[in-house]
């Protein structure tokens, strides 16, 4: 997954040319656990870097989802509402969240690669 | 003190077991000028006839409702409470327990609030209820602020026969929160003309029904102007047992139900604690204020209750929160419960039409009373009447012969002079044919 | 999992007997109260009559009778035994307050009676005010707030009047991380952002960081003391005067009253306003979760400002001021209504109930011993467990889980073995400041060899998780009328109500 960005936040983004797919980290599935339940954001909507556009709740708490990347949104993973938990179970895959289309592309170039997330969780544990 | 255990001994062991040499030890870290040194200077500890003595001598002072003939309403009706409610809700386990955020050893509250919960959907043809409020007038509040939130609108309008407190409850907290109301004014006959004020900036349209001055309506007309424009329709009920004779909120096309449960196993005590229901359909439960108890099974698979969807509370979400109640009605929702459950269909069903009886029996008899005029084509349980003079001096009056005779509606829209002849009157199942005598021949004299 | 292990055909275990839901045991045409049937050939509905049957189920009182009280055999009350959660003051409710309440000429007054009728009524919302005023060196109280948190919404309410009232709003409450939720919650719902204080590493408000928060958009601070931590914030008055100086309000979170009732006035602290638990500190019972009731306590400057209604000394009696301009003590720069009528009027009762039988002296005694207990279980039990923060604490002791590291055993698998041996948990996970929370309120009421019984066990659980015997404890509790719940399937398919069995045509 060389393409793939992270988020100190525990989001990940994946390029599709203009267009990134967001879900939540493996790491941040496994601090929040059973997922419940997930707020969607309205596609076409457009927001700003780090902007709060989702919510993801487990039984005991709420996880704001924010935009490591400004733009628009152009789709939301509608399964997610009837089988929340797909995120825990594939949450790099299958458990995506939103596809966005960058405003920005070069704001891309302050997120994680994979070792550099990698090396962030390992310090917080 | 009959409620401290600790004798000497045990104090001075424990002291020596902490290590500190007395109990103003563990206080070092009060400011020494903020500690005080001695007890505050009010009396001392009493014995349980001692306080007994003063409670009684200060209920001696009230007029009460239970003995004298009583036709007080507007949001608070006197009604009778089957002895079995007050002996189960007085039992320790219920009395005496937290919120139940421990399942295993709280099932009994939990399967209660359940029954609760789904009671009050029942009654008010809605998909879904909390597990309570703290009253009408804060669920009325909650039900405007939710309306905002789903709609993502600004403007509340309500029906001018929305009782004064729940308007004034609703508009504090708007205020603070920045929201529109547009408030109708107090509409008597029940006439007023809602329709025009919804827009397309409103989020939802707050109908009482009946009504604060006791006229009865359809709401379906007002529900599909409100949905034509995107609003929702917020149906206020204030006397609960309405619902036993009048179509359920939800069948008119309500979005949002807030009311008042008193009326079912609760006492009257002056006006609380009662207990807010609060219901709404199925799409909107994530928007909903309070505590919610839901189904599931145990790790042995058997059936059992918890309360879910917290994520939507302040303990959880903070700032975030849906509302920031906490504390509800439990207790007060236990009593709801249990009151109708003995009813059940056919009980609720006839306490409901008798009510209904009884308002017509005395509507007659008032207007038989020369001066006296009933406002009110319809009504449920309490209608409104002119008496040609001011009103409140003359329930004073009734007060001094032992008559609750009503409530003048100027106590609650005061400083309208075209509504100051008018009287709230409202009859139950307490009111007797003598007690309907007593006050028209009371009227008699006064007028 | 193993079901218990003595099966029975009824699936009932002694006297744990399974009870169906009410809608389960219906009969039509069965009922528990005996009416009239009422003839309404002329109703005055207007067309408006109920068109379907409301589906409520018909059970007889005897019926009704045992429901509810085989419902009440699954719940652990304070009746039952220690309740030692923290933060909610689980303390000994006396019956003589539930008689008091119910006393004909308090217990059925009708809220809107003529005053003239009500002078015992409005001397007992008075007599209680007057003592809440004096515990806690405050000018004057605001009765009516519904509980808690709403007594919260009263005092921020009253703080945002007040600014506004000088024509300076401002944007921004400050609540240490520790708070209640309901702090942030109801500064959201007076407009207001929220920025969380840091606690320092004695469990207390970081002075320094807060006075740099300080600014002149800053309307209040919310503060609980003694703190969720169980602690004395010892900074306080310095903090009130940075508060003051800042030209903000100071909102105490009284939810911890108990530990300095009798001992410590807020007003000599420099409170601006606080709410009054009285389901906590003022022994009226929780109810399984209400009702409660809120008074709060407002400085002079935040006192024009209180909610209608309130009872003042008029010329001919007590008055009850249900409008702004009233002509006898109505106050024009009141912010309003916050419910119906005029307050939890049962609460009042049982309150002051409480409150006489205890006294000025008692009422003292009450704090001394809350605090004692605590301190008791915080000695007796730092050996074995980890204690957040060193001693002395006030009416609660705050642990973590360092202790269970490394064991297997989380915090909720620790708490809920304590349900097997008889004890209500701790409170779990909450405040949030330490890992994995277990906070210890023994209160007053708890006798020292309840709190021994209690020590014994929790020590004998400690050696037990660090032997390295965790399995047992991931089950617990097993020995309850359910074991735990599944409250991810609750949230992720939620049903909320009960529906018959086969579905009749949809809505």
């Amino acid at each position: 997954m060389a393409d793939v960005k992270f988020s100190k936040e525990h989001e990940w983004i994946t390029i599709d040319g203009d267009t990134g797919t967001v879900g939540i980290t493996p790491y941040a599935q496994e601090q929040l656990g059973d997922v419940v339940y997930v707020e969607l954001p309205e596609t076409g909507k457009e927001f700003d870097k780090d902007a709060e556009v989702a919510v993801v709740e487990s039984v005991k708490a709420a996880s704001e989802i924010y935009t490591p990347v400004a733009g628009e949104i152009v789709a939301a993973n509608g399964d997610l509402e009837d089988n929340p938990g797909t995120i825990n179970s594939d949450p790099l895959a299958a458990g995506w969240i939103f596809k966005i289309k960058l405003s920005d592309p070069s704001q891309l170039d302050g997120l994680l690669d994979e070792a550099a997330y990698n090396d962030y969780i390992g310090d917080l544990d | 003190m009959r409620y401290l255990p600790l004798t000497g001994d045990n104090r001075r062991t424990m002291l020596d077991s902490i290590g500190v040499a007395a109990v103003e030890d563990l206080f070092v870290d009060v400011p020494k000028a903020a500690l005080l040194k001695e007890a505050i200077d009010l009396p001392a500890h009493q014995g349980e006839l001692e306080v007994e003595k003063a409670f009684r001598k200060m209920a001696a002072k009230n007029l009460n409702p239970t003995d004298a003939p009583c036709f007080l309403g507007a949001g608070a009706y006197r009604h009778h409470v089957p002895a079995t409610v007050d002996a189960l809700i007085q039992r320790g386990e219920y009395l005496t327990s937290y919120t139940p955020y421990q399942p295993e050893i709280s099932q009994g509250t939990l399967q209660y609030l359940f029954e609760f919960q789904t009671q009050v959907a029942l009654l008010t043809g809605m998909k879904v209820a909390n597990a309570s409020l703290y009253d009408g007038a804060t669920a009325a509040a909650e039900a405007v602020m939710m309306a905002a939130r789903v709609t993502k609108r600004n403007k509340a309008v309500l029906c001018g026969g929305l009782h004064p407190h729940y308007r004034e409850t609703t508009e504090t907290m708007a205020g603070f929160l920045g929201l529109e109301i547009d408030a109708a004014a107090p509409a008597p006959l029940g006439d007023d003309d809602l329709l025009d004020r919804i827009d397309e900036d409103t989020a939802c349209l707050v109908v009482q029904n009946p009504g604060f001055f006791g006229h009865v309506r359809d709401l379906t007309p007002l529900a599909e102007a409100c949905h034509a424009k995107g609003a929702l329709l917020v149906a206020v009920v204030t006397e609960i047992v309405s619902l036993g004779a009048l179509n359920a909120p939800g069948a008119m096309g309500a979005d949002i139900v807030a009311a008042e449960g008193q009326s079912l196993g609760n006492a009257l005590s002056f006006g609380g604690p009662t207990v807010g229901l609060f219901a709404v359909r199925n799409k909107h439960i994530r928007q909903m204020p309070g505590r919610l108890c839901g189904e599931t099974t145990d790790a042995t698979g058997r059936r059992g209750y918890v309360l879910t969807l917290s994520t939507r509370e302040q303990h959880i979400r903070r700032e975030k929160a849906t509302s920031n109640i906490c504390t509800n009605s439990g207790l007060c929702a236990l009593a709801f419960t249990i009151h109708l459950t003995l009813l059940g269909e056919e009980g609720f069903r006839r306490l409901a039409r008798l009510n209904h009886a009884k308002a017509i029996e005395l509507a007659g008899k008032l207007s038989d009373v020369s001066g006296i005029k009933v406002l009110n084509e319809t009504f449920f349980n309490e209608f409104t009447v002119d008496l040609g003079q001011a009103a409140a001096p003359v329930v004073e009056a009734l007060a001094g012969k032992g008559i609750l005779g009503g409530i003048p509606v100027s106590r609650l829209h005061p400083g309208q002079p075209d509504l100051e002849n008018l009287l709230l009157v409202a009859a139950t199942e307490t009111n007797g044919a003598d007690d309907m005598d007593a006050l028209c021949q009371a009227l008699r004299e006064v007028l | 999992m193993d079901r218990p292990k003595t099966e029975t055909l009824s699936g009932n275990q002694g006297l744990r007997i399974e009870e169906p839901l009410i809608f389960e045991q219906d009969a039509p045409g069965r009922c528990g109260v005996d009416l009239p049937e009422t003839d309404l050939a002329d109703n005055r509905l207007g067309g408006v009559e109920r068109q379907d049957p409301v589906g409520l189920p018909g059970l007889s009182e005897p019926q009704v009778v045992r429901h509810f009280t085989r419902l009440s055999q699954k719940n652990y009350g304070i009746d039952s035994g220690f309740y030692p959660l923290g933060s909610c003051t689980m303390k000994h409710n006396p019956r003589l307050n539930e008689k008091m309440a119910r006393l004909q000429g308090l217990g059925d007054l009708h809220p809107l009676q003529p005053e003239s009728t009500v002078q015992g009524a409005l001397e007992m919302i008075d007599t209680l005010a007057h003592w809440l005023k004096e515990l806690t060196g405050m000018p004057a109280v605001a009765m009516s707030p519904a509980a808690g948190a709403h007594g919260e919404l009263c005092g921020i309410m009253a703080i945002r009047a007040a600014l506004e009232d000088r024509g300076d709003p401002r944007s921004r409450v400050l609540v240490p991380e520790s708070a209640h939720g309901t702090n942030p919650a109801t500064a959201a719902a007076c407009g207001y952002s929220i920025d969380s204080i840091p606690a320092d590493d004695r469990g207390r408000v970081d002075l320094e960081a807060f006075k740099s928060m300080l600014g002149d958009d800053v309307a209040a601070i919310m503060l609980t003391n003694p703190n969720t931590c169980g602690l004395f914030e010892n900074d306080i008055i310095e903090i009130a005067d940075a508060v003051h100086d800042a030209g903000a309000f100071f909102y105490c979170d009284g939810a911890n009253f108990n530990a300095i009732v009798g001992r410590v006035r807020p007003g000599d602290l420099g409170v601006d306003c606080m709410h009054l638990n009285l389901h906590k500190t003022f022994s009226t019972p929780h109810g399984g979760g209400g009702p409660g009731s809120g008074p709060t306590v407002l400085s002079e400057p935040l006192a024009p400002f209180a909610p209608l209604p309130f009872v003042v000394h008029g010329k001919n009696g007590f008055h009850l001021v249900e409008t702004i301009d009233d002509p006898i003590g109505g106050s024009a720069k009141s912010f309003g209504r916050m419910k119906g009528f005029h307050g939890q009027m049962g609460m009042f009762i049982r309150s002051l109930a409480y409150i006489l039988s205890h006294g000025a002296d008692g009422l003292r005694q009450v704090s001394g011993d809350a605090v004692l207990n605590a301190n008791y279980l915080l000695a007796e039990l730092s050996d074995d467990l980890t204690a957040s923060f060193p001693g002395p604490c006030m009416h609660e002791a705050l642990f973590d889980d360092r202790f269970l590291k490394g064991t297997g055993v989380s915090t909720l698998d620790f708490a809920k073995a304590m349900i097997d041996e008889g004890f209500h948990p701790m409170t779990m996970y909450f405040p949030l400041v330490v890992s994995g929370a277990l906070l210890m309120e023994p209160t007053e009421t708890e006798s020292k060899d309840a709190l021994d019984q209690y020590i014994a066990v929790v020590k004998g659980l400690a050696a037990k998780a660090k032997s390295g015997n965790d399995g047992p404890f991931h089950e617990a509790p097993v020995l309850t009328p359910r074991q735990r719940l599944d409250e991810t399937a609750a949230a992720r398919n939620p049903v909320l109500r009960w529906t018959p069995p086969v579905e009749e045509a949809a809505e």
